[in-house]
């Protein structure tokens, strides 16, 4: 009896042990940090390119209407915009496939590594444990997006001068408020990912191969990409999860468009709710084979 | 019991199993809701906030013009959506890549309020106003992660264009195309739309409505006259301060509105001093008015698009710049001496490959007067004639055709 009660009292701590052996266990794998290495790479190459197109003097851009991603003829005038680039750069794709990858081996990697009955062992539930690899793709997340933004302001600050910046409204907000808001952007940027984290790892538990897992939520990703791009289905593009995500733009406008960051907010949380509950009904009442 | 059983599970036997399988199908009733309860939520919630129109005092038409008229509302800032379906050929980026073209030829700033007000012309966009007093007001056009911004503070205008870091630099004395932009707003164009009221119009007060949460008159506008092809003008004026909220123009043949502006959002009190506070930003490329006209000479040149907007101006009643006019009312017809070279016959005086890509777009017509094009847009009707004269008006194209046989 008291040992069952000593067991009750330390269980939510033992999520915690969960959760971090699980952080542990992601962000030690070389497939993370090769993941990681790539995004930061990202900014350096977008930061690099800039430097050498207009050592010449002339902006970026110039001459081809501005094309290219978002703010980048912002750059050699704010390195703070590099930020801004870097994650509209890699929004579309670098990060989502990263995030794929890590949710997609989230359930379905323990399967086909024969280690997801071990985990089940343990007297944490099947909930418990799914809730706590979404966590833990969830922080990838937030992780992936901060190494970008970060790798980005290094190389913005070694590369280009650093100062007030003129917001895309034509204002003048101060550096530590763009820094700011650089930061709230990276978080949203982070929200945006987390409906496809949530998609990944609801195909995780359909599946008892990571590979298929992974390749099937990055297929899905371009297709949803793709679809988003094709002017007859504009009916159905606003529920698609990547729709709303280059609104983060609108974070930089004075005042902030709040419009399409609310929708797009608001469609990660559908999504989260729809597939989080459906891998939870797949995970809970599933057969566990391997 | 083997370990990897799960912990709700655990029964053993035939009729448990069955219990089982049939609490795991349950589950998924657990997905199934949340897509039904967001489904739900997303029919129904425009529904539920659309009660009904508001309850106002009887107004006649007069009093409600007058009211419009009245209106001095100093201080606003709002979001404004502008739908514009002319039934142009939707030629999307050719269209704007010939544009800019054209104005790049010409070493132009893509900062230039007269390029920006053409895209204007097709398409739907969200701007943002804000004003503060006659020397303080603020237009951004909204654009993918990017901005175009207006701003007149004082005897600056001011425009910046974010995607390309380029800046407008005018001032108010010399700068005419600055009204352009605020004429965008349902203000401006219901005041040109007023202006067209006369013997040929009947206007009349149709019910009430919420206008971006504010209640609304709706003043409609309608030609006595047929052989236009404009349907109906529905203007929606706040029934506290009668500012006009929302613009929309109905063509005669039905279908959705050809012009439709409104705010989404309004709010009356004063914006912010930094709003108005333009800074240029480092590295912009200027371009100051002088330098632009020079570098440009000829805005209405370039084709297409510029073309439209004066036309739509035509359309609401107004004379641009001084043409023969016919008729009367909504049947007004303008007139244009191009000069003897018609843009679109097919000839390379026309601009090469651009004259033939122009006329394969219109209809070829013949009567008294000659042979012509008629380029026909849900609106706006234009006939070209081969020698060179242009009828333009929001009438039918037989109307055109009468017109011209009656000039020659």
């Amino acid at each position: 009896m008291s040992q069952a009660e000593v067991l009750r009292r330390v269980s939510p701590l033992w999520t915690f042990g969960l959760l971090r052996s699980e952080l542990v266990t992601t962000f030690r794998r070389w497939r993370t940090l090769a993941l990681l290495g790539v995004l930061a790479a990202v900014p350096i190459l977008v930061g690099i390119a800039v430097k050498l197109e207009t050592q010449d003097g002339a902006g970026p851009g110039r001459g081809d209407g501005g094309g290219g991603p978002a703010f980048i003829a912002q750059i050699t005038n704010n390195g703070l915009f590099l930020v801004f680039t870097a994650l509209a750069a890699t929004l579309p794709f670098f990060l989502p496939m990263a995030i794929g990858v890590v949710a997609g081996d989230a359930i379905a990697g323990e399967a086909s590594g024969g280690t997801l009955r071990y985990l089940l062992v343990a007297p944490a539930g099947r909930t418990r444990l799914l809730l706590t690899k979404y966590a833990t793709v969830m922080t990838f997340c937030v992780v992936a997006t901060l190494v970008v933004a970060l790798s980005a302001l290094t190389v913005g600050a070694l590369l280009f001068p650093l100062g007030d910046l003129t917001t895309i409204s034509g204002t003048q907000i101060s550096f530590t408020e763009g820094l700011g808001r650089a930061l709230l952007i990276a978080l949203v940027v982070a929200a945006s990912l987390t409906g496809i984290a949530a998609l990944g790892l609801f195909i995780s538990t359909m599946t008892s191969s990571g590979i298929a897992a992974m390749a099937t939520t990055v297929g899905l990703l371009i297709t949803v990409q793709i679809l988003d791009q094709i002017p007859q289905l504009h009916a159905l593009q606003p529920y698609f999860f990547s729709h709303y995500w280059l609104s983060f733009a609108d974070l930089m406008r004075e005042p902030v468009y709040w419009d399409d960051l609310v929708k797009n907010l608001g469609l990660q949380a559908l999504y989260v709710a729809v597939f989080g509950s459906a891998a939870w009904a797949r995970f809970t009442a599933k057969d566990i084979t391997a | 019991m083997a370990p990897y059983e799960t912990d709700d599970s655990t029964d053993t036997g035939e009729r448990d199993e069955l219990r089982a399988g049939r609490r795991r199908a349950a589950r998924y009733i657990v997905p199934v809701t949340v897509v039904g309860v967001a489904a739900a939520t997303i029919g129904l919630v425009p529904a539920l906030a659309d009660s009904g129109d508001p309850n106002l005092p009887k107004i006649t038409a007069q009093q409600l013009i007058d009211k419009v008229a009245k209106s001095d509302v100093q201080q606003l800032s709002g979001t404004v959506k502008i739908s514009t379906d002319l039934g142009l050929p939707d030629l999307g980026g050719l269209e704007s890549s010939m544009l800019s073209g054209a104005t790049k030829s010409g070493d132009g700033s893509s900062a230039d309020p007269t390029a920006k007000l053409t895209e204007l012309a097709t398409g739907t966009h969200t701007l943002r106003v804000a004003a503060d007093g006659p020397d303080k007001q603020k237009v951004s056009l909204l654009e993918n992660a990017a901005e175009y911004s207006l701003i007149h503070n004082g005897k600056d205008v001011w425009g910046y264009d974010s995607q390309s870091n380029e800046v407008y630099h005018g001032t108010t004395a010399a700068d005419s195309s600055k009204s352009d932009e605020t004429r965008a707003t349902p203000k401006g164009l219901t005041d040109e739309a007023l202006k067209s009221v006369d013997d040929t119009t009947s206007v009349t007060v149709d019910g009430t409505e919420h206008v971006a949460g504010r209640d609304a008159y709706k003043l409609l506008i309608k030609p006595k006259q047929s052989g236009t092809t404009v349907g109906a003008i529905s203007i929606a004026v706040d029934a506290k301060t009668g500012l006009p909220l929302k613009f929309t123009l109905t063509p005669a043949s039905g279908g959705a509105a050809v012009v439709d502006v409104g705010f989404t959002q309004l709010s009356l009190a004063k914006p912010a001093a930094s709003t108005f506070d333009f800074k240029v930003p480092k590295g912009a490329k200027v371009t100051t008015e002088d330098s632009a006209k020079k570098a440009t000479p000829d805005h209405s040149a370039p084709f297409g698009k510029n073309d439209k907007t004066d036309k739509t101006d035509k359309g609401l009643g107004k004379g641009a710049d001084d043409p023969t006019v016919l008729g009367k009312g909504w049947n007004s017809i303008a007139v244009l001496e191009t000069g003897g070279q018609g843009i679109p016959s097919g000839s390379s005086s026309g601009g090469g490959d651009l004259g033939g890509f122009l006329s394969s777009l219109g209809d070829q017509v013949k009567g008294s007067f000659g042979s012509g094009t008629v380029y026909s847009t849900r609106l706006i009707n234009a006939l070209v004639t081969d020698d060179g004269k242009v009828y333009v008006g929001a009438v039918t194209k037989s109307a055109l055709v009468k017109a011209a046989d009656a000039a020659k």
